[in-house]
């Protein structure tokens, strides 16, 4: 397989011990991170964006593949020893886990959400091998009004079909989108919404976006509820399964992996269904007398194994067409373009040691996440002691740090600030942060391809659905649109409530 | 009259509470458990969890002093002790002393410390394995 090859070749390259320690320090930041409820994979990735400009492109994917699939695994110590779930995507597990830990099996809890981790992320990842480059052979091919579709399929799924409000979602899409317009027009140069501010005219950073939403904004907001009733964790030893733990969880492992990598991969990402999902396939499969509601092993099993199978599956459009799917995919992409790399279809042909060093370092990622994390969980756990004010004085100085090295201008600490204050007022009125983030990456890359096709056809606007492709994506917009308005009349949703304020 | 004893669920909160209750018993007045946390971590080991004060409660009701629980959050500990120490009027304070390491100490401060310099009332310091009052 010519695949294979390549995933060899870009083994070989991963596997040198310098390679080696960002992947083990990528992991051990993201489970520190994903542990702390709150602090998502996708503020440590923004935090850490500006501390890896001084690395090369191959080892600072490495590291942030670490974080990403770390703090993917991390959130599952916090679900099961806490019933705190760190991110949206392991509420599902929090459900049986904590149970499991309250009848003293915290222990296997942890064991098979790190098993169905490692061998949902190995599946995924091998899948991305195969489905990357197919995929990015087709879309080199796909014209501006098909891209353009695609991408407006991508930023209306993720705000319409997640999320609990509608509005909401639409509210920081467009405030997303009207970030990305400020500064210099890309095809002509003129000054946009900078008020007369030439310091706004270089366009603003995504890092500073992204740091002031993520990092000063939950800052701000934890020092607005600072003190809450302390919890319990539950005490948990070394993780192990015996035989018929094996037996029980095996089967949703394979199962949540199935389910997960899809949703993944396609547009509407984000692990928040598929994980859902799962949890109701393990719950029907095991039948009225299970242990469902005692907590049953396989309630955990599927959903943490859905979970990162969908981590792995958001690696298949950022890859093979730069579109990302999950506010840390988004921010990937954000470093992509910090080191001149142009994401798209072109990608795959034109970084390919990039390309397949990065895929091997996620496989890679994820066995250290296994050898490091089990015999580490308890020591996780007592992370959770560490007080607030220690914690986020910390990513307060990474946070100014970091927007400050960007371009080194003290402005940019102002527009910190701001964005921070944006921040707060998010979460203070529950609008998600997800859609914001794509707006501001995505709104840029839309405009130049919608531009684009315009140029072309000379200003016609039926341009824009010359394309077949095109026009099915329009279609299934309008479809999904339709299903979203409509399931409302039929059921209650049912889906746990997305908010995304830590992202995923 | 009151005895006002600062609290946390492990053998020295005990050792406390346990003095607390038989000097309670000795002058017949009453006994207030406070037990304070800052509430700024997930996790606080040293306030007590609603089996651990179940498991308080029915120590306190085996005996016939009359007796109540506090739970409290705030900036910082021994603050929040002698708020309630005040509220109650109460008499004394027990406390349970542990051994800190210097640089614990350096780090985190010592409750104990604090409660012994500024309690407006006699300060009891107990260490678990003490022998109670009779």
């Amino acid at each position: 397989m010519d695949s294979l090859d390549l995933l060899l070749g870009g083994l070989g390259d991963a596997l040198t011990p310098t390679n080696l320690m960002w992947a083990a320090v990528g992991v051990l930041l993201g489970t520190f991170v994903g542990v702390l409820p709150g602090i998502g994979p996708a503020m440590a990735v923004a935090l850490l964006l500006p501390v890896t400009f001084g690395l090369e492109p191959t080892q600072a994917f490495i590291m942030f593949a670490g974080i990403y699939y770390g703090g993917m695994y991390g959130g599952s110590t916090t679900s099961i020893l806490l019933n705190t779930p760190g991110e949206s995507s392991s509420v599902m597990t929090a459900i049986e886990g904590n149970k499991m830990a309250k009848r003293g099996r915290a222990a296997q809890a942890l064991a098979t959400a790190a098993i169905g981790s490692f061998i949902a992320g190995t599946i995924g990842t091998l899948l991305v091998v195969f489905f990357a480059p197919a995929l990015a052979d087709v879309a080199v091919k796909i014209g501006a009004p098909s891209y353009f579709a695609i991408m407006l399929l991508a930023i209306v799924l993720v705000t319409a079909v997640l999320g609990s409000s509608k509005l909401r979602g639409f509210i920081a899409l467009f405030m997303g989108l009207t970030i990305g317009l400020v500064g210099l027009d890309l095809s002509t140069g003129q000054p946009r919404l900078n008020f007369g501010q030439s310091l706004l005219a270089d366009r603003i950073d995504i890092v500073i976006v992204a740091v002031g939403i993520f990092a000063l904004g939950e800052a701000l907001w934890v020092a607005a509820h600072l003190r809450t009733s302390p919890l319990q964790v539950i005490p948990s030893g070394r993780p192990w399964l015996d035989k018929d733990d094996w037996r029980r969880s095996w089967k949703p492992w394979l199962r949540g992996t199935a389910l997960g990598f899809p949703f993944g991969a396609i547009p509407a990402g984000g692990a928040e269904t598929p994980t859902f999902l799962s949890y109701i396939v393990e719950r029907k499969l095991a039948g009225k007398d299970s242990e469902f509601g005692q907590g049953a092993i396989e309630g955990v099993a599927g959903p943490e194994a859905a979970n990162n199978a969908s981590a792995a599956g958001t690696f298949v459009p950022l890859l093979a067409l730069g579109l990302p799917v999950t506010a840390t995919a988004s921010i990937m992409l954000a470093a992509l373009q910090g080191y001149g790399i142009q994401p798209g279809p072109q990608l795959m042909s034109s970084q390919p040691d990039l390309v397949w060093t990065l895929l091997a370092s996620l496989l890679i990622g994820n066995t250290l996440l296994l050898v490091l994390n089990l015999p580490l969980a308890p020591l996780w756990a007592r992370l959770l002691r560490t007080p607030r004010p220690y914690l986020y004085a910390g990513i307060l100085f990474f946070a100014s740090l970091g927007a400050y090295t960007v371009n080194q201008r003290p402005f940019d600490l102002f527009l910190l600030l701001v964005f921070g204050l944006v921040g707060f007022a998010m979460r203070r009125f529950g609008l998600p942060v997800l859609p914001l983030i794509l707006g501001v990456i995505l709104g840029p890359l839309m405009e130049t391809k919608m531009r684009e096709a315009l140029s072309i056809s000379d200003g016609d606007v039926s341009a824009l659905v010359s394309e077949p492709l095109a026009v099915v994506v329009y279609v299934i917009i309008v479809v999904a649109l339709l299903v979203t308005v409509f399931s409302r009349f039929f059921r209650r949703p049912v889906a746990a409530d997305v908010d995304g304020t830590s992202g995923s | 009259m009151t005895v006002v004893v600062a609290y946390a669920p492990d053998r020295y909160g005990k050792a406390a509470v346990d003095f607390g209750l038989a000097l309670a018993q000795r002058d017949g007045t009453n006994l207030v458990v406070v037990n304070a946390t800052r509430g700024d971590a997930f996790v606080d080991p040293r306030y007590a969890q609603p089996d651990q004060l179940a498991e308080l409660q029915t120590m306190l009701a085996a005996s016939p002093v009359p007796s109540a629980v506090r739970q409290t959050m705030g900036a910082d500990i021994a603050d929040q002790v002698i708020g309630v120490l005040r509220e109650v009027s109460g008499s004394l304070l027990v406390v349970g002393l542990r051994h800190r390491s210097p640089v614990g100490k350096m780090l985190m401060g010592s409750v104990a410390q604090r409660l012994l310099l500024d309690s407006p009332v006699p300060v009891l310091a107990v260490k678990p394995g003490q022998a109670l009052p009779s």
